[in-house]
């Protein structure tokens, strides 16, 4: 057994090692509560559904989510809207489809199977309007980000006057948590910039929680089964680890009766 | 051993194996004589043989809904994991599986380094043993491209150009190797192929590498030869199964950690945003257990000669066998080589520290030293230690330094602990 | 006390067989799911199909979740032959009024029963289909006459949406 325990502390310590060099560069980001981390988490549903809601407010104008669908909204572990909620929702996008009979494209209302409507039809066309900077896809932002919620969720708050003799080009903006700390997005959130459907005080800190947790999800959306298979995967193991370490002993025992 | 004694009991079973003698197979492999003393770190072997099946099937899995399409790729991965009935945990079992699966064969190889099971009669299972672990690096270097994020792309783009540094055809075998002037669709459908290929390679190298063990049969932590089948060994079952079988769930416990809680941690965050030829990510590394071989590439100030250190940490490796002049094989016994082998486990760890950081000032000045060190050890220090060195007195047998009561595995153990 | 040594040996072992296969069990599970159709398949399970210019006596073939889908308007011969026939005379007895909720539209799955081959519009014996695979002869209400085929083509799940509209699925 003691063997054991030095081959595990000889991972930790690997793995730590690892750790540590990977947080050389990490920035003080801001802390919240996020009800998702730790074995059991969870997504907060309400702040699913008005994260949801920032995203189509306030982002979604620049920020496309080619990844999700409609349906997805109604999907367990997810916002859980209802399925008339979600298609509803859908409903009141148009989507482009086609061709029909004629060989032409055509606008109808959106179904839950649909993606996400898009603000701009390619990358090009989204960087000629936002100044030859491409608003990345949203979908899987979170994992594609260093610090993770902790850095979207302080990026947001992260707006800023710059310091004396900091220059600004034209069309970028000061954060103090964007690398380099030039950023060619405006602030967008102002308290009350969103009228929460469930009455929720909108505060820029509340928005940017809200629409970090629905960021969350939108890149894991699974999160929720993977805590708890993981649960019963770990419990399942030790017991059976258990088991076959009795069964172990037992076995050995044998030779010392032999010899 | 008693191979060719055995006959099965049925009828059957007799006609059956005197045509194919699978059954006597089946028997060689159950009554194989395994030392009895053999400790934790042996269980390795077992927890590798794992991971690659792993690593297979759920490979397997996952290239049913994969298209190796530049630009469908990392929309592909996207449907796996959101999509695809338990896609995300088939991937992220895939992903570290990885890591898992070199951990292990860190250890594996450490083990090897410490007890001397690469020396006589050995030498093939370790030759075989490094061919392997080449295969490993190149199957998951080209699986690390797939998902075509930004890091597969410039991992790709850097690892391919290290060919460039070949004098005269080095730009041509790289402008082969992708297949286009650049790292492009051409180049990630022959990386899909490549990357099913060489776990069949490895898995049939792996036959051979079991195939060449069981000739001498296993060494053991007291380093002796040993009498088989004796009072010093079991049979491989039940004692041997069920003990590599509590070491697997151990290190599935760890495996599941990962996999479940936090199955992004040992990848990089610039794979979740797919490739763009356009711009190289800030920071380029590779995975973790490419990192060491990344430090003495980068500790070398020249093109080509950064190159040739990088292949020759790994090919010096095959020399092993002959570099060691120690005719003692277990490090118990040889308190010189004991505190150098540590000090080469702190030089691998250290190497693999400044891989990960960046190629300027102090990172720069210790990766070199730590290079310089990695050959001295092998070049220097090995041989003379072989000759120099004073041993301590080598048991005759494996129950043979025990003094008295009861004689097991535990008080064998207990003795090599004491001899430390 | 050594048999009962034995008897708990044998608990302790047949737990931990158990205890294992539970856990092979629900490993293979997953391996087995992820061939199932996911959840965008899933999702795409309906569609709408416009009919308003199919005339009487016209056969339009949609695809649905991979497969033709024929939407026949038929002609007012065609409905008498199909409900004249007797349920003695069919090998898989089913009444037209079963297969078509309103008579004068016919929507049915375009796969031959027989290995899933296409069958070809007004064609064969019975002034219905024909499947070319293996010479199966389905009637007006593609029910099975003559042939390998040992059932009637299948009726998908569908709804007028409104008159001019039919979701299938």
């Amino acid at each position: 057994m003691k063997n054991f325990f030095r081959i595990l502390s000889l991972i930790i310590l690997f793995f730590g090692f690892q750790l540590s060099s990977n947080a050389a560069e990490k920035v003080e980001f801001l802390k919240t509560h996020w009800s998702f981390k730790g074995v059991f988490g969870k997504f907060d549903r309400g702040a699913l559904q008005r994260g949801y809601q920032v995203y189509t407010e306030v982002c979604s104008s620049c920020h496309s989510m080619k990844y999700l669908s409609y349906r997805n909204l109604a999907e367990k572990g997810g916002p859980e809207f209802t399925e008339a909620q979600a298609k509803a929702i859908a409903a009141s996008f148009e989507v482009k489809d086609g061709p029909n009979a004629d060989g032409e494209m055509f606008l109808r209302p959106g179904k839950l199977s649909d993606k996400f409507v898009m603000p701009y039809e390619n990358v090009k066309a989204a960087q000629a309007a936002n100044g030859g900077a491409y608003p990345p896809d949203m979908s899987v932002l979170v994992k594609a980000r260093g610090g993770g919620v902790d850095y979207i969720y302080s990026l947001l708050q992260g707006y800023e006057d710059p310091p004396a003799g900091f220059t600004l080009e034209e069309g970028v903006y000061y954060n103090k948590y964007m690398y380099g700390k030039k950023i060619k997005m405006a602030n967008q959130l102002s308290d009350g910039l969103v009228e929460y459907a469930d009455g929720t005080n909108a505060t820029v800190e509340q928005m940017s929680k809200d629409v970090t947790t629905f960021l969350m999800w939108s890149a894991e959306p699974h999160l929720e089964s993977r805590h708890r298979m993981g649960f019963k995967a770990i419990i399942y193991l030790i017991i059976l680890t258990t088991l076959v370490y009795f069964s172990m002993k037992r076995i050995w025992s044998r030779i010392e009766t032999e010899v | 051993m008693s191979d060719h004694d055995y006959t099965p009991k049925s009828k059957v079973g007799k006609w059956f194996n005197d045509r194919l003698p699978l059954l006597t197979l089946a028997n060689h492999l159950t009554e194989y004589p395994t030392p009895k003393n053999l400790n934790y770190w042996w269980t390795f072997g077992g927890i590798l043989t794992f991971c690659l099946i792993t690593q297979i099937i759920t490979g397997l899995v996952l290239a049913m809904h994969y298209i190796a399409h530049a630009d469908m790729a990392f929309d592909s991965v996207e449907h796996i994991m959101r999509d695809v009935n338990y896609g995300w945990l088939i991937r992220y079992i895939h992903a570290n599986g990885a890591s898992m699966f070199f951990l292990a064969v860190y250890i594996h190889i450490f083990r090897s380094l410490f007890y001397g099971s690469y020396k006589s009669p050995r030498e093939i299972i370790w030759i075989i043993g490094i061919i392997i672990y080449l295969l490993m690096m190149a199957a998951a270097f080209m699986g690390y491209v797939l998902p075509w994020g930004q890091m597969s792309f410039w991992g790709a783009t850097v690892i391919t150009n290290l060919f460039s540094a070949i004098p005269l055809v080095g730009e041509g075998i790289v402008t082969w190797l992708w297949g286009g002037y650049s790292v492009d669709n051409p180049t990630l459908t022959r990386f899909f192929t490549l990357h099913y290929l060489i776990p069949f390679l490895i898995l049939g190298l792996v036959v051979l590498h079991i195939w060449a063990l069981h000739v001498p049969g296993n060494n053991n932590p007291v380093g002796i030869d040993i009498k088989k089948p004796s009072k010093d060994t079991v049979p491989f079952h039940p004692y041997i199964v069920i003990k590599d079988g509590f070491a697997l769930l151990m290190f599935m416990i760890v495996f599941a950690f990962f996999v479940f809680y936090t199955p992004n941690i040992l990848g990089h965050a610039d794979n979740y945003i797919e490739a763009d030829p356009l711009v190289t990510p800030a920071h380029i590394v590779p995975e973790w257990y490419l990192l060491p071989f990344y430090a003495i590439l980068r500790s070398v100030p020249d093109k080509l000669l950064g190159v040739v250190a990088m292949l020759s940490a790994i090919f010096i490796l095959a020399a092993l066998p002959w570099l060691d002049t120690s005719k003692i094989r277990s490090a118990v016994f040889r308190p010189l080589y004991r505190q150098f082998y540590w000090i080469l486990v702190a030089d691998v760890l250290i190497l693999g520290y400044v891989g990960a950081m960046p190629a300027e000032g102090l990172y720069l000045l210790i990766a070199r030293v730590a290079t310089a060190y990695y050959f001295l050890h092998f070049l220097v220090i090995l041989p003379l230690l072989g000759l120099k060195e004073k041993t301590l007195p080598v048991p005759l047998s494996i129950t043979e330094p025990v003094l008295g009561g009861s004689i097991n595995f535990a008080s064998a153990k207990n003795t090599e602990r004491s001899n430390k | 006390m050594s048999e009962k040594k034995t008897n708990r040996r044998d608990f302790l072992f047949t737990a931990t067989y158990a205890v294992g296969a539970v856990g092979v069990g629900a490993t293979i599970w997953p391996m087995i799911d992820q061939m199932n159709p996911d959840a965008s398949v899933k999702a795409l399970a309906s569609t709408e199909v416009d009919v308003s210019d199919v005339n009487p006596g016209k056969t339009i073939t949609v695809l649905w979740r991979g497969k033709p889908v024929f939407i026949r308007r038929r002609t007012q011969d065609e409905i008498a032959e199909a409900k004249s026939v007797k349920l003695e005379d069919l090998k898989d007895p089913q009444k037209d009024e079963d297969r078509a909720k309103d008579p004068e539209w016919l929507v049915m799955l375009g796969v031959c029963t027989h290995l899933g081959c296409v069958p070809l519009d007004q064609k064969g014996d019975y002034n219905g289909w024909f499947c070319p695979c293996h010479g199966s002869h389905y009637d007006t209400s593609g029910r099975i006459r003559k042939g390998p085929a040992p059932t009637n083509m299948e009726i998908p799940k569908y709804e007028f949406v409104d008159s001019n509209t039919i979701k299938i699925g």
